[in-house]
């Protein structure tokens, strides 16, 4: 098998709320043959407060660790929306000759190339590697809403990842395992992200929406790839259900662990006992396990 | 030998108030050839005029030139004015000491007074060298074409005709009538769109001065104002319309059921058919593709394989004058016009490309055209306003106002117009169809310019109840029987999230397709969004930049039916007055090909932007250039184009440019 690296930045959540994200990525790229190579004394992308705050700032931090992953031949992988959206921003900003030299002066080491494509993000670089993905385990009779959320697709002069309102990079791979996906309209729709800290009920409206909306697509799960989404929609759906007295129980994969389910890691490898809504007694049902 | 007269005008203070008047005579003076140097206030004043005639005769002149403004400005009065005194207009140079002189170099006197000296020089080089020229006299077809036959198209044919002068209209479709006849009502009148619409389809069609061709399509364009070459493609209809009574038995009887491209895929039409009730000429045509006795003749011709298909032929059997003609063929027919009126018209924006409104995947959200197909009388419900999916009456009605209008993200940033106001209408018919209706319109500013406009808007709010939401709405999806709106109340600055029956997205207008195709065969301008490019959008909004060419209607932009039957009207004045002629001057300063130096590379054919060089050959077997003197306008590319220097330009030839340059040192 071929072996190649990535650098790779996992984020703050992705050492925390969403280790099995981090675990799961890890995991399946290791059996495709890549190998994620954290980046050396990595800081804080910024994301969800530096750029409403302070937008010289919300470039510098992410330009850092560009900086720092420029000496790999290959481009920086991220797993987390959040910090992939600061990222890209971040390379955009930088294509300008001024803003360039201002943040090499604000960061003061290396030279800072100029490369938008510099970013990518973990489904991407699945995608890209789709040929080494060896599937063991046919994911038949699973039906999966895959849920994009609005970070990676948006602005899509900037992140430049797929359609923004049908996006098919994630459905593509998840029918590479042969589950199903199913058809709905709300891949990209806003979840309510961080809002959950200062107005639960807004993001408690919006995520039920895309459970509601999930379930009435004939959808047995969620696929994600952001964590936020998946804290919004799996460690929140007992509040959602008594919120709105609506029996839900879908559970949400990272679209990690359904890829590594289908190179017959284990659930416990895979870390699924993490999640809120148990996935157990439909992967059982399903046979997939 | 040349005796050249020079008339500086002090142009009021614009030019003696910089220029030193006295020094520039004193030096014009001592110019080679100069017989008289004499300045005026206002050389343009009748008095000043009057001065110029009196010298040109005293002083027995036989060049002249005027020192004072660009010659956009005054060459044509001056020209008037050495006609009047006997000699050839185009013996006038223009010498521009304003503009480029005193205006530029106000600061400097003695710099400006130096300059108009050498501008002076320089004209006085070049005059020497005017040969007197003569306008042409060429004739002109008094027949005009119109190509497109809705609203636009049917008033500028109807205008010409009445003014007496041939027509012939030609429509791509089977029936004329357009856009317009797909309306129920017009706004701000209520006025049903058919009946004000198909007496004038009646009169063309009855008009003895136009003829009529429908089904056919102009396929190419040569030659020049007054003596155009129009090459028509007649489709094969497939029924002899001179045998044909239109009395119906064939389109009624015809078992193939296709959906109807005028009831926009809401109704059903039949292979032989007529577009609609109304349509003229009232006699049908059969759409070979869904045609079942075609579908046979390509199963016999491609060796029988697979399940044979019926022979039908029905048409054929039950038509009582024998007009099926299966043996007719598409026709490619010349003919003469002396002038052109495109009048296309528009389609409405494709809206797939919104995502976020379902790209057509739910059955409940239409567009404003399929709604008025829906309220019409003779529509494919009968004008019983009802859904798609499950034929109920729907209650609560959305309408989105600016799809692919006035949004940068689709490439359509123009604003389409007749939206605000053709959503007004519909809600207040709406209202009117089923009282308990409540409809909500989301818009981004109601555009509502226009006569009764303002007011009828408001009557949409204070009589038909209806809500107004500014905001964009960001996604429409279904929900169980009801389709749910997202927004934002921009003005309240609040998310909106309204459940509806039906939703009626405003599509917004684009050119018709092939709207830029014909327009390269015309060799008139389109713009981006392939709108045709009027020659000056206030002062010339019929009139292209090729003469003889008119462009009117939606075809330029989006209009309402008012502006289009009023520019129908005006390209049509345009048309009577070129008719009025009995032939068209044209102007003498164009590009001529000296036969003996024209090697023949034709580099100018492919550069001149108005196909004003073609080639021939010689007595002697030469391919030489040949410039047509009505296309030319004399911009000079050729010129600079060509090699051996063949191709000069009358009243500024090679020579008189090099004497200009050389007259500076004199």
């Amino acid at each position: 098998m071929k072996q190649s690296a990535y650098p790779y930045y996992p984020g703050c959540t992705l050492k925390a709320s969403a280790k099995e994200y981090d675990i799961s990525a890890r995991l399946v790229c290791a059996q495709m043959g890549i190998k994620l190579e954290e980046l050396d004394d990595w800081v804080c992308c910024g994301a969800a407060s530096a750029h409403g705050i302070d937008r010289l700032l919300s470039i510098a931090l992410p330009a850092r660790e560009l900086v720092t992953a420029q000496k790999f031949k290959a481009p920086l992988v991220t797993a987390c929306a959040l910090c992939f959206s600061r990222f890209k921003f971040a390379a955009y900003e930088l294509r300008n000759e001024a803003m360039r030299n201002l943040i090499k002066y604000i960061i003061g080491e290396g030279e800072i190339q100029q490369n938008s494509d510099g970013v990518i993000h973990l489904i991407q670089l699945l995608d890209n590697n789709k040929d080494d993905i060896r599937v063991k385990k046919l994911l038949n009779g699973l039906r999966v809403a895959c849920y994009y959320g609005c970070l990676l697709v948006r602005p899509k002069e900037v992140t430049n990842f797929d359609d923004e309102e049908e996006p098919q990079i994630m459905d593509k791979l998840i029918k590479l395992v042969e589950a199903e996906t199913v058809d709905w309209k709300f891949k990209t729709e806003c979840c309510g992200g961080s809002h959950m800290l200062t107005r639960p009920d807004i993001v408690i409206k919006l995520s039920h929406r895309l459970l509601y909306q999930a379930k009435q697509a004939g959808a047995d799960c969620l696929a994600v790839a952001c964590p936020v989404c998946h804290y919004n929609l799996d460690s929140n759906q007992k509040k959602i259900e008594a919120n709105y007295k609506d029996n839900i129980g879908l559970p949400v994969f990272y679209f990690t662990q359904l890829v590594g389910l289908a190179m017959e890691l284990s659930p416990k490898q895979l870390l699924l006992n993490k999640h809120f809504v148990n996935p157990m007694p439909l992967l059982q049902r399903k046979g997939l396990i | 030998m040349a005796r050249v007269g020079v008339f500086v005008c002090h142009c009021g203070t614009n030019i003696a108030g910089v220029v030193n008047i006295p020094e520039v005579l004193e030096a014009a003076e001592k110019m080679p050839m100069v017989v008289s140097a004499t300045d005026n206030k206002y050389s343009c004043s009748e008095p000043g005029q009057a001065s110029i005639r009196e010298a040109i005769i005293e002083n027995n002149l036989n060049r002249v030139i005027v020192a004072a403004c660009s010659p956009r400005m005054h060459e044509i009065t001056f020209r008037r004015a050495l006609a009047s005194a006997g000699l050839n207009p185009y013996l006038l140079e223009m010498a521009n000491i304003r503009e480029q002189c005193s205006w530029v170099h106000s600061d400097n006197k003695e710099i400006a007074t130096n300059k108009a000296i050498e501008i002076i020089k320089m004209a006085v080089a070049k005059v020497i060298r005017h040969e007197p020229l003569y306008p042409r006299q060429v004739g002109i077809t008094k027949r005009a074409l119109v190509i497109g036959g809705g609203i636009t198209g049917i008033q500028t044919a109807l205008d010409i005709a009445n003014a007496g002068y041939g027509v012939v209209l030609v429509e791509r479709e089977p029936s004329i009538g357009g856009r317009m006849a797909q309306l129920d009502k017009t706004f701000p009148t209520l006025d049903c769109s058919a009946c004000i619409l198909t007496p004038k389809m009646v009169d063309l069609s009855q008009h003895p001065k136009i003829k009529l061709m429908t089904y056919a399509e102009v396929k190419k364009v040569t030659g020049f104002i007054g003596n155009f070459e129009v090459e028509i493609l007649h489709k094969a209809k497939k029924v002899d319309h001179l045998k044909c009574i239109g009395c119906g038995i064939c389109w009624q009887k015809c078992p193939e059921k296709v959906p109807s491209e005028f009831d926009l895929g809401l109704g059903k039409r039949t292979a032989i058919y007529i577009p609609f009730a109304q349509a003229v000429p009232p006699k049908p045509v059969i759409d070979l593709s869904h045609c079942r006795y075609t579908k046979y003749l390509t199963w016999v011709a491609t060796g029988q394989e697979g399940k044979k298909p019926p022979e039908c032929r029905i048409c054929e059997k039950l038509c009582p004058t024998a007009a099926i003609a299966w043996d007719q063929e598409e026709q490619l027919f010349t003919e003469k016009f002396g002038t052109i009126v495109v009048a296309t018209g528009y389609q409405t924006y494709d809206y797939s490309h919104y995502k976020e409104y379902g790209s057509r995947d739910f059955a409940d959200v239409i567009t404003g055209l399929q709604l008025e197909r829906l309220m019409s009388a003779s529509g494919p419900t009968g004008g019983e306003v009802t859904r798609l999916s499950d034929g109920s009456h729907p209650k609560t009605v959305a309408f989105v106002c600016c799809v692919g209008s006035r949004d940068q993200q689709r490439g359509r940033p123009y604003c389409s117009k007749v939206c605000c106001m053709y959503t007004a209408k519909q809600a207040i018919m709406l209202k009117e169809h089923d009282p308990e209706v409540q409809c909500y319109i989301f818009y981004i500013d109601v555009r509502a310019g226009g006569k009764d406009f303002e007011e009828f808007y408001l009557r949409a709010i204070d009589e038909a109840g209806v809500i107004y939401i500014k905001g964009r709405p960001s996604k429409i999806y279904q929900d169980g029987k009801k389709l749910i709106v997202l927004g934002e109340d921009t003005l309240m600055g609040r998310p909106v999230e309204i459940p509806v029956d039906l939703v009626v997205l405003a599509t917004g207008m684009e050119p018709s397709a092939g709207a830029d195709e014909l327009a390269r065969n015309l060799n008139i301008s389109y713009d981006t969004y392939n709108f045709m490019v009027e020659a000056h959008p206030k002062l010339r909004p019929v009139e292209t930049h090729t003469d003889g060419i008119f462009v009117a209607g939606a075809c330029v932009g989006p209009r309402d039916i008012p502006e289009c039957v009023a520019q129908g009207s005006a390209a049509a004045a345009k048309v009577a007055a070129l008719f009025s002629q009995d032939t068209l001057t044209t102007e003498p300063l164009i590009a001529v090909v000296n036969q003996a130096r024209c090697i023949g590379c034709l580099l100018c054919v492919t550069i001149c932007p108005f196909k004003a060089v073609d080639y021939q050959t010689t007595q002697d077997g030469r391919l030489i250039a040949a410039t047509n003197e009505s296309l030319c306008k004399g911009c000079g590319l050729c010129i600079a184009a060509c090699r051996p220097k063949a191709i000069d330009l009358r009243g500024f030839t090679n020579q008189q440019i090099l004497d200009e340059v050389a007259g500076l040192w004199l």
